[in-house]
């Protein structure tokens, strides 16, 4: 009895699982059938599309030098503007928990381990913008379970798919910059001007500034250099001839935390 | 032999009730984090792990120490181990199912949990503690099961089990290892960043464990006939002692490395846990309750007759696994965000709904270890019955 | 076999908890069930004729092809899309699709809410009815 109950018990589950699996492949195999398109014709193709600026590395340069309060301001508000970056108001706000891509701070909250002992009050307390450094070996895509986040090979950016973000955060722990914001909440009620041209964003997402990969594709520079009044510029690292080359090649420009070995893409001219 | 588990006395019964309002309440404010976001967590910008993940680091170690019973038992042949293996193994499957549900809620976007799997990245330490996590459980509850019915059934356990117990005991310290590797391998957060940070773990899990397991045995025994044993006990009280030592020793060498380096990136973390940074301290009294908890169950633990004696090494038991927990659970994960990469502060409190969501996460481990203890007990009842 | 009784009590329970979406539906939903929507299309996607692909493979393909538009769009950054017959266009659900669909509720919602989908892409993509 206690046998022949556990052989049919047995017997039951195999056939269970033999079914299970067998329709599966079934509807895997129809499934890609289907995808490789319909027969015949021309099979749809992507491209970049004639506009598109191109390059092997962006890059950006920052002269703190012609930044001020007013200028940062701009900056800010022609980036968080188009990319429908929420700005919580009101009381309830909790503003630990707000969404930056680029945002002002001083002189020792950028460079922090790098402070220089009597520093020109005037270097000390301008502002400085920040924002994801776009680096060459970037900690975040090594973190990342999901492969959500990544860098292009194309032209260097790192990125997000928001689409696949599980929001564990370990991308946020990984980035020795700050760079990454989270979606605490739905962020669509603290958008004010919903720019319908780019995406909001959905809660529990992790989000940062993208180089404005959006804008390259249409070949516009990012806003925030547009909006910068020639403090910011940009252009691609690997070129010996673009504006950043060549400004590098002129100026004494530093990085953030050069010992982590993370290679920034964005370059500060003190 | 789970039909062990269907009948019970009335205390058993309210026990399990008593879990499961908690589970309610825990599920209801989940539910509410899901809708509005994690919003409603203590979490920020700048402390971007909390609680959670704390508890889920904090459980990894005390499942990692079973292998504490399973290692001398197998390996070794020490039969005074024997009896209670069981007990470990199912602590270990409970522990698990704890952390894993603290990752889950965790999650900004828990729908998508299977992207890890649909988009495999071995580059990514969470991809290994996934696989890693998931073996331990597979493995604890496959052999703790086996060995159990064979037990009941008086014959030996299966063949192929030998092997799996073998797998279990690196399987063990890999899943602290690579829960250690979450944090010590980021550019950026020195408190983190140090090799000790894995065997410093270790250390501490095989000390909360067993101080743990201790008291669980204690439990067991006033609540059903079945007794771990005198020897047992104390085998594991001096495993307590040596992994609680061994902990504060590793504590004091990061300590010594980054008071003595005087490196800015390591001291300013360990400044803000004990004296407490630019005036945020809001730790400070909790890292030092710690530090007194170790200290005094060392002095415990370390006198024979206060180790012998069973009052004095319960409290010593409860010392260990609170000031660890203090240390891992608390400290450990907020103390290595503040100060931000931008050397700003942003302290961390946790909420209300993330306490009761713990709370919640926590009823259901002990929901599952109660059912597991009660088909051991019955069963261990049965035989010597 | 003295629990006859019970095991077959306890096999009616089990088969009507199994099959419950059809008898439920068999009952309650058998108006709404039987007929399938129909989408309307507005005038200037009538005017169009053509979508991206056939009319046939957009009802089935609709939603691997929005995948495909998504990864590309997202993860290798090619912007722009050529459909078979050689016509070019922006892969994007807002600024394309719903360009020409611009009738969310008449056209998207009501098929998804007859095959009881929900798709998430408007928690973050906009549609018109909702800009305006």
């Amino acid at each position: 009895m206690e046998n022949s109950r556990r052989r049919f018990l047995k017997n039951a589950g195999f056939s269970v699982l033999g079914v299970g699996a067998g329709s599966m492949l079934i509807g895997l195999s129809a499934h890609t059938a289907k995808a490789a398109g319909p027969d015949g014709g021309q099979r749809p193709q992507f491209s970049m599309g004639d506009k598109a600026m191109e390059a092997e590395r962006w890059g950006m340069v920052v002269d703190t030098r012609k930044l001020n309060d007013s200028l940062c301001r701009k900056m800010q508000e022609a980036c968080h503007s188009i990319h429908n970056v929420p700005e919580p108001v009101g009381e309830s706000a909790r503003r630990d928990q707000i969404i930056k891509w680029i945002w002002p701070t001083e002189f020792k909250h950028a460079f922090p381990g790098q402070e220089v002992e009597f520093l020109a009050e005037d270097v000390a307390h301008r502002p400085i913008v920040v924002l994801c450094n776009h680096c060459d070996n970037p900690p975040c895509v090594q973190a990342c379970p999901t492969k959500a986040t990544f860098k292009r090979e194309r032209d260097g950016i790192v990125m997000m798919d928001f689409h696949r973000c599980i929001g564990c955060r370990f991308c946020m722990a990984a980035c020795p910059f700050g760079s990454r914001s989270f979606n605490f909440r739905d962020p669509r009620p603290d958008i004010e001007d919903e720019n319908p041209d780019f995406p909001t964003r959905m809660r529990g997402v992790v989000e940062k500034c993208n180089f404005c990969a959006e804008r390259l594709a249409v070949g516009k520079k990012p806003a925030c250099v547009e909006a910068s009044d020639g403090a910011l510029t940009f252009g691609d690292l690997n070129d010996p001839d673009s504006d950043v080359r060549k400004l590098l090649a002129e100026q004494y420009a530093i990085r953030r935390k050069p010992n982590l070995g993370t290679f920034p893409s964005v370059f500060y001219i003190v | 032999m789970l039909e062990k588990a269907l009948r019970g006395s009335k205390k058993y019964w309210t026990w399990l009730l008593a879990l499961a309002v908690l589970i309610a309440i825990g599920f209801f404010f989940y539910l509410r984090q899901l809708y509005t976001g994690l919003g409603i967590t203590g979490m920020s910008r700048d402390v971007t792990w909390g609680f959670y993940i704390a508890q889920f680091t904090f459980l990894v170690g005390v499942a990692a120490s079973a292998v504490m019973l399973v290692l001398p038992y197998y390996l070794h042949d020490y039969k005074t181990f024997g009896k209670i293996t069981v007990i470990g193994e199912f602590l270990a499957v409970s522990s698990v199912l704890m952390c894993m549900l603290f990752i889950i809620v965790d999650l900004g976007q828990p729908m998508r949990l299977l992207n890890v799997i649909f988009y495999p990245t071995p580059n990514s330490m969470l991809f290994w503690d996934m696989i890693v996590l998931n073996g331990y459980l597979f493995l604890n509850i496959v052999i703790g099961w086996n060995v159990l019915d064979a037990e009941r059934n008086g014959v030996a356990p299966e063949k192929w089990i030998k092997p799996l117990i073998y797998i279990s005991i690196p399987w063990a310290v890999s899943i602290h290892t690579v829960t250690a590797f979450l944090y010590c391998g980021l550019p950026g957060r020195g408190f983190w960043l140090t090799a000790i940070l894995a065997p410093r773990f270790l250390a501490s899990a095989f000390a909360a464990g067993p101080a743990f397991l201790i008291l669980l045995a204690f439990i067991i025994r006033k609540f059903t006939s079945f007794d771990a044993g005198t020897k047992a006990i104390q085998a594991l009280a001096k495993i307590v002692t040596y992994a609680v030592i061994a902990n504060l020793f590793f504590f004091l060498c990061e300590v010594f490395v980054a008071a003595y380096s005087q490196i800015p990136e390591h001291t300013a973390h360990l400044e803000y846990l004990f004296f407490g940074l630019h005036g945020h301290g809001a730790l400070v009294p909790w890292m030092w309750t710690s530090i007194a908890l170790v200290v005094a169950a060392i002095i415990l633990l370390v006198i024979p007759q206060a180790r012998q004696n069973e009052t004095t090494l319960g409290f010593a038991c409860v010392f260990v696994f609170v000031g660890i927990w203090i240390d891992k659970g608390l400290g450990m994960i907020s103390g290595g965000f503040v100060p931000n990469p931008l050397h700003e502060i942003t302290e961390y409190v946790p909420t209300v709904p993330e306490i009761l969501i713990t709370i919640g996460v926590y009823a259901v481990g002990f929901l599952v270890l109660t059912v597991l203890y009660k088909v051991v007990t019955g069963v261990k009842e049965e035989l010597a019955g | 076999m003295n629990d006859k009784n019970k095991i077959i009590a306890g096999l009616v329970i089990f088969f009507l908890a199994v099959l419950f979406p059809f008898w439920f539906n068999l009952i309650f939903g058998a108006a709404d069930a039987s007929t399938a929507p129909e989408t309307e299309l507005t005038d200037k996607a009538k005017k169009a004729e053509t979508c991206i692909a056939e009319t046939e493979d957009m009802r089935t393909e609709h939603m691997q092809i929005l995948d495909q538009w998504r990864d590309t769009v997202v993860r290798d950054g090619q912007r722009t899309y050529v459909a078979e017959d050689g016509k070019e266009y922006e892969p994007s659900l807002s600024n394309t699709c719903m360009d020409c669909h611009s009738n969310k509720e008449k056209f998207c919602d009501r098929c998804h809410n007859y095959a009881s989908v929900d798709p998430y892409c408007w928690d973050c993509h906009t549609y018109p009815e909702e800009t305006e």
